[in-house]
């Protein structure tokens, strides 16, 4: 087959948005090298799911639908894809880089010895030629991710093994519809045949999933703060500023351990990656952490007092003083133009 | 019957630290730069151990360590703290790892011992990958529970744990045999012990022994907990192809130093005028409005 797949998490009867962003870059992948789009979703009472993927353009959909299936369990998640990778070996599979892929890749890369790159930020295909041998290789996945804290960005490959697997992080992919009315084939996995009671092994006793409150990610406009702003009560300008634009609050990693504002609105390699047409950096220096998650913003403003701020290095606008002192002018000059 | 616990601890460079001079002017790692520390979720993990030795009669601690002879630190650093006894897998054969021969080595050493639970920390900060420990889980056959918060409740058969995901929390429960990660919103690890540090200060690996200029001889001899055994290639009767470069599928093609490239960019002040240019400016362009 040597197609591409992508593993879909199923939860609440939805897939989730970083499948999707995978389906997105799948297709791209897949018509690039001329091969098929896959899609797996395993779970239960998955009547209809069908509806939520192919328009992200798949053409083979593979089901196991199963009371034992949801919620999700490692080792018969592990059990119905490995046993689908061996039969149809995939040329590459792709997983969210979530707290379910995280957990279920590496298991399937340890079982069919394959190479797995963790938390990718880019994957393209190109060309290699092994330096010893000079054996050449067409159309390997190059999977391209930070590492060293996100001091270094490597590229790795797996010239011998199939799959070439990768995970993924919410938010670093685009989604985007391929055609509201491509069809493709569904697949039924017996799973009565693959499943055995020793893959029942872990029993989940209680289970509390938040539906993610805040989600800066699909805002447009996103205020962030760094540990610059100083305190939570600066924090409210900001708020006030995103309400007033219909934007979001997001922070660094700084301001979140100081505990001026929650976790879910961090941005970075270790939050969201977000890519809105304005973002305005109040009070934040630029590590590359946080860059990671915000560089490709159509416009970055950033406002530091200190001229030199590596930020400013990636913005568009600067401007140099204290955040508490041009928030206000901003909200009060906005009020005044828009009129 | 005692309770054994095998702890897998890694040594990592402190990425959480990097100064200016830890990165060449060639744009590669100075790894010289930067500390050599105990990965922060393994001592994690190894407090997730040390609670279940504080509920459990009998229970034992094993620390693994995978790495160059310098990475027994992380062994004495663990009997400091409580651990029982630990081996250092050390051979020039595993040299250029990646994950899956790191855990093929590391799951021949778990075999060796055959442990009733295994703890791993959730992930190295070196690579932040956090495939290890599932990839060994997998070799083993044995079932996992990642994202360990805290272990709720314990017995030679059974773990109750608590996982923290990204959305949410789990209680699961679980027989023995299996393999845990720990996350790092888990305890943090208590204190050395004074007491402990006295006597281990001297425990000495193999390699170590050999190179020390004093006579051990006697004191190995006299309390035998104080030698660090270390595993070779040939100890844990590993497929040289499966280790080290051969036995990894992964490879680096690049390796780039991460610079920000730079912008044309209008430089602005907190006057009035700038301020009022600037929301003009926006609204303009629709960016907002
Ligand atoms: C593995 C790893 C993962 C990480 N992941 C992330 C991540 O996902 N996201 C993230 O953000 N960070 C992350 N970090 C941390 C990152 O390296 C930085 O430490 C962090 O981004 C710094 O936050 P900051 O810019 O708010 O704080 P600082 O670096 O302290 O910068 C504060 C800035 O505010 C300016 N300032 C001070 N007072 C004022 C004022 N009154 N008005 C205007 N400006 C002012 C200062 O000039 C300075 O530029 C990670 C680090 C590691 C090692
Ligand atoms: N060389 C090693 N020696 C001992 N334990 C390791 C080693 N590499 C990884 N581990 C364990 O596996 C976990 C995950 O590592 P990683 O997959 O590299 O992020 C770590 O937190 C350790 O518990």
């Amino acid at each position: 087959m040597n197609n591409i797949v992508v593993y879909c998490e199923i939860e609440d009867g939805q897939v989730a948005e970083v499948s999707l962003e995978l389906l997105t870059k799948g297709r791209k992948l897949a018509n690039e090298i001329d091969r098929k789009l896959e899609a797996v979703v395993i779970g239960h009472n998955l009547n209809g799911i069908e509806e939520q993927v192919f328009p992200y353009g798949v053409d083979v959909l593979h089901v196991a639908d199963n009371s034992r299936l949801y919620p999700f369990l490692t080792l018969p998640h592990t059990e119905i894809l490995v046993n689908l990778f061996q039969k149809e070996k995939p040329d590459v599979a792709l997983f969210g880089a979530t707290s379910v892929g995280r957990d279920l890749a590496p298991r399937i890369a340890s079982s069919l010895k394959c190479g797995l790159t963790a938390d990718c930020t880019s994957l393209i295909f190109g060309d290699h030629t092994e330096n010893k041998t000079k054996k050449e290789y067409k159309n390997l996945l190059y999977q391209i991710r930070p590492a060293f804290g996100g001091n270094i960005i490597a590229t790795i490959i797996n010239p011998e093994t199939r799959p070439q697997m990768a995970t993924v992080r919410e938010g670093v992919m685009k989604k985007e519809v391929f055609n509201t009315s491509h069809k493709g084939e569904i697949k039924h996995i017996k799973v009565d045949t693959i499943l055995r009671d020793e893959h029942m092994a872990v029993e989940i006793l209680e289970r509390h999933i938040e539906k993610q409150k805040v989600n800066i990610k699909n805002s447009q406009i996103i205020i962030s703060g760094g540990y610059g702003v100083g305190s939570k009560e600066n924090f409210d300008l900001l708020f006030e500023l995103a309400e007033l634009l219909g934007g979001e609050v997001g922070a660094s990693r700084a301001a979140v351990d100081a505990g001026f504002v929650d976790h879910a609105r961090q941005v970075g390699q270790t939050g969201v990656t977000v890519r809105p047409k304005l973002y305005i950096a109040c009070g934040i220096s630029g590590a590359v952490q946080h860059t990671a998650g915000m560089n490709e913003s159509s416009k970055i403003i950033s406002i530091n007092n200190d001229p030199k701020a590596p930020i400013n290095q990636i913005a568009d606008f600067n401007i140099t003083g204290n955040v508490e002192d041009i928030i206000p002018k901003m909200i009060k000059f906005y009020k005044k133009n828009i009129k | 019957m005692s309770f054994k616990i095998v702890v897998l601890a890694k040594q990592v460079p402190d990425t959480r630290n990097v100064g200016k001079d830890a990165m060449k002017a060639d744009g590669t790692v100075n790894r010289g730069a930067l500390p050599a520390i105990f990965n922060p979720e393994d001592l994690q993990a190894l407090e997730q151990a040390l609670m279940v030795k504080d509920q459990v009669e009998d229970a034992e601690i094993i620390i693994l360590t995978m790495g160059p002879p310098r990475a027994v630190e992380i062994i004495r650093e663990a009997l400091y703290r409580g651990a029982t006894s630990g081996y250092l897998i050390t051979d020039r054969k595993f040299a250029g790892s990646d994950t899956l021969a790191t855990s093929y080595t590391l799951a021949l050493a778990v075999k060796k011992i055959q442990p009733h639970l295994v703890i791993a920390g959730r992930q190295a900060i070196d690579g932040d990958t956090a495939q290890v420990g599932p990839q060994i889980a997998q070799k083993l056959g044995i079932p996992q529970v990642t994202y360990t918060e805290q272990i709720l409740d314990v017995n030679l058969d059974e773990l109750k744990i608590r996982r923290r995901l990204e959305r949410g929390v789990e209680v699961v429960k679980c027989k023995t045999p299996l393999l845990i990660t720990v996350h790092s919103s888990a305890a943090e690890c208590r204190p050395r012990n004074a007491k402990l540090l006295m006597k281990y200060k001297h425990a000495r690996s193999v390699s170590e022994l050999q190179e020390e200029s004093k006579d051990y001889t006697e004191m190995m001899t006299n309390k035998p907990y104080l030698r660090l055994e270390e595993w070779s290639v040939a100890d844990l009767g590993a497929d040289e192809e499966a280790l080290g470069l051969s036995g990894s599928p992964t490879k680096v093609k690049k390796i780039e130093n991460v610079v920000l490239a730079k912008k044309e960019s209008v430089n602005l002040t907190t006057e009035d005028k700038d301020i009022d240019y600037l929301m003009k400016e926006l609204i303009d362009s629709h960016v907002i409005g």
